[in-house]
């Protein structure tokens, strides 16, 4: 059954190829006392091979590993966007690390690490691979989000992040375990042939929900949020920037293959409960972000605010919905991963200048670092010209088509209260009288370009989002 | 073809991103190099597909689509460009003149600051101005058409510390928005009625409809259309923009409010010739317009005492010419005079700007006087001008409007008021032009002593644009060699491809005009005999007898007043428009309805529910650990509740 044949390495190469880079990272870290940034650039390059082997990935799709892992279109989406994440997060990790003083190379290899579980997430097609992928990417994820090991707040953090996560993760296998008991396999596609016929329905219903939670608190949908802000705060924010982004949009990959996929019989019960999901979501989300003066908690509501959004999309379901998330969850990554990198450098060293108050009169002192965060703002509040507008548009577009009248107009409402409090920030930076608080260090080249990818991303598709928007019509959704 | 038609586009909004992102770290040169080179780049582009173009066999256009832009249902636009021989036409005018004046411009803002903003600004313009004349569909014209708007806003305010220039900008800006809110309804009303927007879609539909067909709805769409021309060109009623301008870099002035954007609604009503022939109504609103226009301007030039003023009323004037011959069916004319017009107007104001440039920035004419002495070349490259905009036979512009008021006179849809109103106005433009040309460069030196050791000629890098655009106004005419003395309007002819059915058609349409009887020799002879009676009555008043004027305008007392302040149009709109408009809005909309029901009432109404309900949330968020896991536990038993409930 479990024929091992090469084409199996081909569907998951760039997992493999990140793995490798991984462990060389690691090996190489005692020979490099001095250099660390060269571990960096090392995972970088680990990163581009492995986009590269997405191509050859997407010369052979199909089922690998005796149907354990698909190398689809949705995957390799997945995969790609991942990636794209990494980089950027890698490349505002570099000057970050030596600022800070946490330079490890432990950091790159554990980034990698992480990335390889979120694709894999995406990827399986079996439960118990999707729990493993789900267990790389959190481990990994804890230890980065106490990586400034001498501090308070990223221990804090950590420890938070570790029992939390664990606790849900816990429910998602329990969940599991109750499907295997009830159906005798974790194979999704071999569920969704037995789907016509559903023993101890209640059972079901239970497993149903369980698996739900976990996924619920990875992505921090309401009430599974609570976690969110002091994690985000107190991690290191580029962590912040990959943990609010990679495996956020894993968990939502997953709980696409299962919800939209193969247990989509459960019928209106889990329509509603997505429906309120996201209501909850967004609604706690950004009201709770008006109260925020601290800026990376203000990003941390803001992301859940936009988890809201996302499950908009999730709950409008079909190919359109689909489609919208993940135009959706692309965007979204390239604003939040710009957000976070930009606001870490801007709060100097040992992150002490996180206050909407430290960012008066930035526009003044740094012109070109306050319109770039205002490119983010005003892309995560959703403005026309940037990626945030369509994004917002293509999923509320899906949920109208659904007949979701109610819940556009609840999500409208909430992206109105939204801006409120990103631009609570702009008109900090452009309109505020005074001394700038934040670090006056100019931004180191690889930030910015970073920084200015993601900015090129966000106008790009704010303004053409033809192109990606057909690439995502053609492919196939899972379950569909 | 392809790229050849991108890369007219690509290398302005290069140097545009290249000077605006990178440009405050280049060195002056560097700035200069990278500004001038994208126009000349884009100019030898735009030469090289003029010559592709004209070798090709076909007069067919080439469309290129390079991708889709907007799809959404029915709706689809593609970034698609156009080429013809009108594109052809107006893309080497505009990348010659912009190529010229961006070299200008490193001369006049030599001392200026924002040196790469201004570079910057100015190529992006340039960008924008390219991608409305090869723009396949209405939208995609619309982006330039907007993104030219927005370029000059910038550059009027480009002193923006100057409270009066950055008042201009907004003007400009706003009057300006009130037309393009016709273009677009026009363009919505197009695609609600004929389902596309896409040039080649549009036009051939309507070109096969029976004649009558849809002439209501086309006549709107032209009406709407014609409106936002109307704002972008300066016509009545919303030319009052046009004279703030001038508070922006004189380079500025020239490329953008003389030689290119603002002849943008031209381009654009010759371009949609097809509508506008099977909407006769419309145009001849367009050519009334224009024709009333050029009057108006006219007589308000003659009062300016202000040089640069006294050129955007002429501008305003010139392309009220403009509209008249395209108005009265004969496109081509319009065109060739856009074409004279781009080349004279942009070396008066150039001429201009070095006047400025050796004055210290004065522009009272009252001030000057007796340059000539002085700025030898300026006062030759005036003069070429000069004469040219008069219609001074063999000077340009004698060949371009000689050819609106024979349109005027003959055309399909012309009029005979509306060519006696053109041959005054060509009258009234000799006058106030000489007028500018007397009291700037001839006569007694008025100069305050305090200026008068700073006159100077200015340097090669304005005076070689001003010659080489000397030479233009001179020779530009000879492209269309007057039938009146034997041609062929060889011009005209050229663009036939794109305007002959249209004329044609419009001809068959309308009851053909009482054959006049004056021929076209006479017609020419007219207004040579209004340019004369012009420049004589302007050496007359200024060099023979200066004191004349003044007493003139104290036996005429009221007139004079009404028109030196400009028929107080500007102060009827505040009466009228703008101070009603203030004061609904600061009593009414924004203390009444905005402070007192929305800000009082709804938006901090429910600011405080959400900052309320923010605050228990917050509350919520205590930070501890077990609580947060009780919630996680809670959450799950509360849905599996609901769950196994609804089941």
């Amino acid at each position: 059954m479990m024929a091992f044949q090469s084409v199996d390495t081909i569907r998951i190469l760039p997992e493999i190829i990140l793995s490798a880079f991984a462990i060389l990272v690691m090996v190489l870290e005692p020979w490099v006392a001095a250099r660390k940034s060269a571990l960096g650039w090392l995972s970088l390059a680990g990163v581009i091979a492995a986009a590269l082997a997405t191509l050859k990935t997407a010369g052979s799709p199909g089922l690998a590993f005796g149907g354990s892992v698909s190398a689809d279109g949705f995957s390799l989406f997945f995969v790609d966007l991942f990636l794209a994440i990494a980089a950027l997060c890698l490349l505002g990790s570099i000057h970050y690390l030596e600022r800070d003083r946490v330079h490890h190379g432990e950091y790159y290899a554990l980034i990698l690490l992480a990335t390889v579980g979120a694709c894999f997430m995406a990827a399986s097609t079996d439960l118990i691979m999707i729990f493993i992928g789900l267990e790389i990417s959190s481990i990994s994820t804890y230890i980065l989000a106490g990586f400034k090991r001498q501090e308070l707040a990223s221990n804090e953090a950590s420890l938070k992040y570790f029992l939390l996560g664990s606790f849900a993760t816990a429910f998602f296998l329990y969940g599991v375990a109750l499907v295997y008991g009830l159906t005798g396999t974790t194979n999704l596609l071999r569920l969704r042939e037995q789907a016509g016929g559903s023993p101890g329905a209640a059972l079901a219903a239970l497993a149903l929900i369980l698996m739900f939670v976990g996924l619920a608190f990875k992505v921090s949908s309401a009430p599974f949020q609570v976690w969110t802000p002091d994690v985000y705060q107190g991690a290191p924010a580029p962590v912040t920037a990959f943990l609010s982004t990679a495996p956020k949009a894993a968990a939502f990959a997953v709980l696409l293959r299962i919800f939209a996929g193969s247990l989509a019989g459960s019928g209106p019960v889990s329509f509603w409960v997505l429906w309120i999901s996201a209501v909850l979501t967004m609604t706690v989300g950004n009201l709770a972000a008006i109260w925020q003066s601290n800026v990376k908690r203000l990003l941390a509501y803001s992301s859940i605010a936009h988890a809201g959004y996302v499950l908009v999309g999730i709950t409008a379901g079909g190919a359109e919905g689909v489609s919208s998330v993940l135009f959706y969850l692309a965007g979204y990554a390239l604003m939040n991963v710009g957000a976070f990198i930009l606001v870490a450098h801007l709060a100097g060293r040992g992150e002490r200048r996180v206050d909407v108050a430290d960012y008066t009169a930035l526009a003044a002192a740094r012109p070109s670092a306050a319109a770039l965060l205002t490119v983010f703002l005003v892309s995560l509040a959703g403005f026309p010209g940037t990626v945030g507008f369509f994004a917002k548009f293509y999923v509320f577009r899906a949920a109208v088509h659904a007949h979701l009248i109610g819940l556009v107009t609840i999500a409208l409402l909430n992206s109105v209260v939204s801006v409120y409090y990103y631009l609570k920030i702009v008109v900090a930076m452009y309109m505020g009288e005074g001394e700038t608080g934040v670090s006056a260090a100019a931004m180191p080249n690889a930030l910015r370009a970073a920084v200015v990818l993601s900015v090129a991303g966000i106008f790009y598709l704010g303004l053409y989002p033809a192109p990606l928007l057909a690439a995502l019509a053609r492919i196939p959704k899972p379950g569909l | 073809m392809e790229t050849l038609l991108a890369l007219i586009l690509v290398p302005p909004l290069l140097g545009a991103a290249l000077n605006g992102i990178w440009g405050r770290r280049f060195s002056r040169p560097l700035v200069a190099a990278a500004g001038c080179g994208a126009a000349g780049l884009s100019m030898v582009m735009a030469l090289l597909a003029a010559s592709a173009y004209t070798r090709a066999a076909s007069t067919a256009p080439w469309i290129h689509t390079y991708f889709t832009w907007i799809h959404s249902g029915t709706f689809h636009a593609d970034f698609a460009l156009w080429y013809d021989r009108l594109t052809l036409v107006m893309t080497c005018t505009v990348t010659v003149v912009a190529f010229l004046i961006h070299v200008y411009s490193v001369g006049y803002m030599e001392h200026e600051g924002g040196f790469y903003r201004f570079f910057c600004y100015l190529n992006l313009f340039l960008f924008m101005m390219l991608l409305l004349v090869t723009a396949a569909n209405y939208p995609l014209m619309f982006v330039g058409w907007e993104g030219v708007g927005l370029c000059s806003y910038l550059l009027i305010g480009f002193y923006f510390a100057k409270r009066s220039a950055s008042d201009a900008g907004k003007k400009a800006f706003i009057v300006t928005r009130i037309g393009d809110a016709g273009f677009t309804v026009g363009v919505a009303l197009l695609f609600w009625s004929l389902g596309s927007v896409d040039f080649s879609d549009v036009f051939g539909r309507v070109a096969a409809l029976p004649p009558g067909e849809m002439q209501g709805t086309l006549t709107a769409v032209g009406v709407l259309l014609f409106l936002g021309a109307v704002g972008k060109s300066a016509q009545i009623p919303l030319y009052v923009w046009l004279p703030d301008a001038m508070e922006g870099p004189t380079p500025v002035s020239a490329l953008i409010h003389a030689a290119t954007m603002v002849t943008a609604g031209v381009y654009m009503v010759a371009r949609s010739n097809v509508l506008y022939a099977h909407a006769p109504l419309a145009l001849a609103l367009v050519a009334a317009t224009g024709g009333v226009t050029a009057f108006f301007s006219a007589t308000i030039a003659v009062c300016q005492n202000d040089l640069k003023r006294m050129l955007a009323y002429s501008t305003i004037s010139q392309i009220g010419y403009m509209f008249l011959g395209c108005g009265a069916a004969i496109f081509a004319s319009g065109i060739f005079h856009l074409m004279t017009h781009a080349c004279f107007k942009a070396l008066l104001f150039l001429s201009a700007g070095s006047v400025m440039h050796a004055m210290s920035g004065e522009l009272d004419m009252r001030k000057m006087g007796g340059l000539r002495r002085r700025m030898k070349t300026t006062w030759l490259t005036f003069l070429a001008a000069t004469l040219a905009i008069s219609g001074i036979p063999m000077f340009s512009g004698f060949f371009s409007k000689d050819e609106i008021l024979a349109a005027a006179y003959n055309g399909p849809l012309g009029r005979h008021w509306l060519y006696w109103l053109g041959t005054v106005t060509a009258g009234l433009t000799a006058f106030y032009m000489f007028r500018g040309l007397f009291l700037t460069f001839h006569g007694p030196s008025r100069v305050p002593p305090e200026l008068e050791p700073h006159v100077h000629e200015s340097g090669r890098l304005m005076t070689g644009p001003l010659i080489v655009l000397a030479v233009f106004s001179v020779a530009a005419g000879y492209v269309s060699w007057p039938r009146a003395l034997g041609g062929q309007e060889a011009f005209d002819r050229y663009l036939d491809p794109v305007f002959a059915a249209s004329q044609e058609f419009v001809r068959s349409l309308v009851a053909a005009p009482a054959p006049g009887r004056l021929t076209n020799f006479s017609l020419m002879a007219l207004s040579f005999v209004a340019a004369l009676a012009g420049l004589g009555a302007a050496y007359w008043l200024y060099l023979a007898s200066p004191g004349l004027p003044g007493r003139l305008a104290a036996r005429v007392g009221w007139l004079y007043r009404l028109v030196a302040n400009k028929y107080y149009v500007d102060e009827i709109y505040n009466a009228l428009i703008v101070n009603p408009i203030r004061v609904a809005s600061e009593k009414l909309l924004w203390q009444d309805i905005d402070a007192g029901l929305i800000d009082g009432g709804l938006v901090e109404g429910a600011a405080e529910v959400a900052a309320e309900v923010g605050g228990g949330l917050r509350r919520l968020q205590s930070g501890n650990i077990r609580s947060y896991a009780a919630w996680v536990l809670l959450g799950a038993v509360v849905w599996f509740g609901y769950v196994l409930l609804n089941r």
